[in-house]
């Protein structure tokens, strides 16, 4: 009998992170942007990783980007993709390519945002096709 | 100050085994470390200064210290992955040129095979107090291959970078690797071979990956009033370089390793150029790591890593720029997943003439040997040593 669904481990929360995580159950996407440099990060931090500043914002993304790079894992149980996806907003995060064809995939591809239950914690912010 | 000629490299050893099922981790350790001494000429009470990572049992060096039955007044547990033993020696280096020690012993042991573990396909929480960036990763199902395969996918986006180029850095591992009686595959592949096999994170395949083996090997590190006393052909260290890469807070790039930082300050360092360089040892946890090391160090521009390594190019005796000659964790050792050691090692062999006489360099001087530990893809420990014959 094949698997036929992938489980999500819970991502660890911690108070640095946790609107992000909050948002993430309410179907938004967070990116902090500081208010110092103007630019954007992820993963998310308190103090802003280009100009060491700590003056960032939480900001709500539009959930749209495109597919940086990606890699599907043939050799698991149940196969998956990898991908950085580089959002509107301008910062690249790590996720995973869901709900699409594995084998139709491609860098520059756009993609949209939508969210998968994990195991106990709050769902992860993964992408479609847009 | 400059740890330029400040330091030889006495002694090498690397462990025969590539399955440990009868050692145990530390006495893995005792046996590299008994193996470099001796042939160094040395014994444990010459050793005053010690360098282990995160392979070694223990919190740092204090049970490894203990255990061995070592007196030092230097010790370093650098972490930086598989490159952690090619950073040791340039910090062993630096130790000796400040007076702090001056015989720097590092040793490497590991046991993976033997404890099943599937190293490359499975992802792993570090457990404790999570990393900032696990909960960004972790639940997304990083492993070792997808993230390499990741980096292989967008250069070959970038530059037209062929699975076929990538296959003839393995063919030729594996053409060094028929001569090492001690490497775990000594078959002779080919091109064909390497893309005919199954494909484990695309675009890597299971013939671009390299071996999973138990074993270990240590270095030796002398001071040269040390160096000046004993028989073995001198080995010089003449640069080191070091850097820590990852995602930039969000500017990924996945086209370009730390090598494209340690390279340049080893040169720098060193007084020497990539066209000065007979021989390379360069981490190949998978090919596409060989080929972007390549292009970062400066031995081929950016996005013609492919053309370099193409046709046999990196055979000995074949090709214009020789690599791995022991086969390379892609085909002879990566004990306990940590290759940086043995580049070390291979590195030293070429440059004292004692690699296998089917693959050793001619009039071999110069050569430098390179790292990568951690993740391409997510974030990474690169360091490089650049060797003299005196």
């Amino acid at each position: 009998m094949a698997a036929t669904e992938r489980k999500l481990p819970a991502p660890a929360i911690s108070p640095e992170t946790e609107p992000y995580w909050q948002a993430a159950s309410e179907g938004k996407l967070l990116v902090k942007r500081c208010q110092n440099c103007g630019e954007t990060h992820h993963y998310p931090r308190s103090i802003c990783p280009h100009c060491g500043s700590d003056r960032t914002e939480w900001t709500t993304a539009s959930g749209v980007g495109t597919v940086y790079s990606y890699s599907v894992m043939r050799r698991a149980p149940v196969p998956y993709a990898v991908a950085y996806v580089t959002l509107a907003e301008g910062t690249t995060m790590f996720t995973n390519l869901v709900d699409c064809d594995l084998d139709r995939l491609s860098i520059g591809m756009k993609v949209r945002v939508v969210f998968k239950p994990t195991e106990g914690g709050p769902p992860l912010p993964c992408f479609t096709p847009a | 100050m400059s740890i330029k000629g400040k330091a030889y490299i006495a002694g090498i050893y690397e462990h025969p085994t590539r399955l440990a099922r009868d050692l145990s981790l530390s006495q893995i350790h005792a046996e590299v470390a008994a193996g470099t001494l001796a042939d160094a000429g040395l014994t444990i009470k010459d050793v005053d200064g010690y360098f282990c990572a995160g392979d070694a049992p223990g919190l740092g060096p204090m049970s490894m210290v203990d255990y061995l039955g070592l007196k030092v007044r230097h010790v370093d547990s650098t972490d930086v992955g598989g490159s952690s033993y090619v950073l040791h020696v340039g910090h062993a280096a630096e130790a000796i040129a400040a007076g702090k020690c001056r015989v720097a012993l590092i040793t490497l042991a590991g046991r993976p095979r033997a404890e099943g573990m599937a190293t490359g396909t499975v992802p792993r929480s570090r457990g404790g107090t999570p990393t900032p960036d696990e909960p960004f990763e972790f639940p997304y199902g990083p492993t070792v291959v997808n993230m390499y395969a990741m980096c292989a996918m967008r250069h070959m986006h970038e530059f037209g970078t062929t699975s076929e180029q990538l296959a003839w850095i393995k063919v030729a591992a594996s053409h060094h690797a028929q001569h090492n009686p001690h490497a775990l595959l000594r078959d002779v592949v080919t091109v064909e071979d390497v893309v005919n096999s199954p494909v484990i994170a695309d675009p890597l395949r299971r013939l671009d990956c390299c071996v999973i083996t138990d074993g270990g090997g240590a270095i030796v590190v002398v001071a040269p009033e040390i160096a000046a006393k004993l028989k073995r052909p001198k080995v010089r260290l003449i640069g080191a370089g070091e850097a820590i890469k990852g995602q930039m807070g969000g500017k990924v790039d996945l086209t370009y390793s730390g090598a494209r930082y340690s390279g340049p300050a080893a040169f720098a360092e060193a007084g020497v150029t990539p066209a000065d360089i007979k021989y390379v040892s360069i981490y190949d946890s998978f090919t596409i790591t060989v080929l972007m090391q390549l292009e970062d160090l400066g031995f081929a521009e950016k996005g013609k890593g492919g053309r370099l390594v193409a046709d046999g190019n990196l055979i000995s005796g074949v090709g214009k720029l020789p690599f791995n000659t022991d086969g390379g964790g892609l085909c002879s050792n990566h004990p306990g997943n940590r290759g940086g050691l043995t580049k070390v090692l291979e590195a030293v062999r070429q440059l004292r003439g004692e690699a296998h006489p089917a693959v050793q360099v001619k009039n071999c001087d110069l050569a430098l040997a390179h790292g990568t530990g951690g993740s391409l893809g997510l974030r990474h420990g690169s360091a490089t040593v650049i060797l003299e014959r005196e």
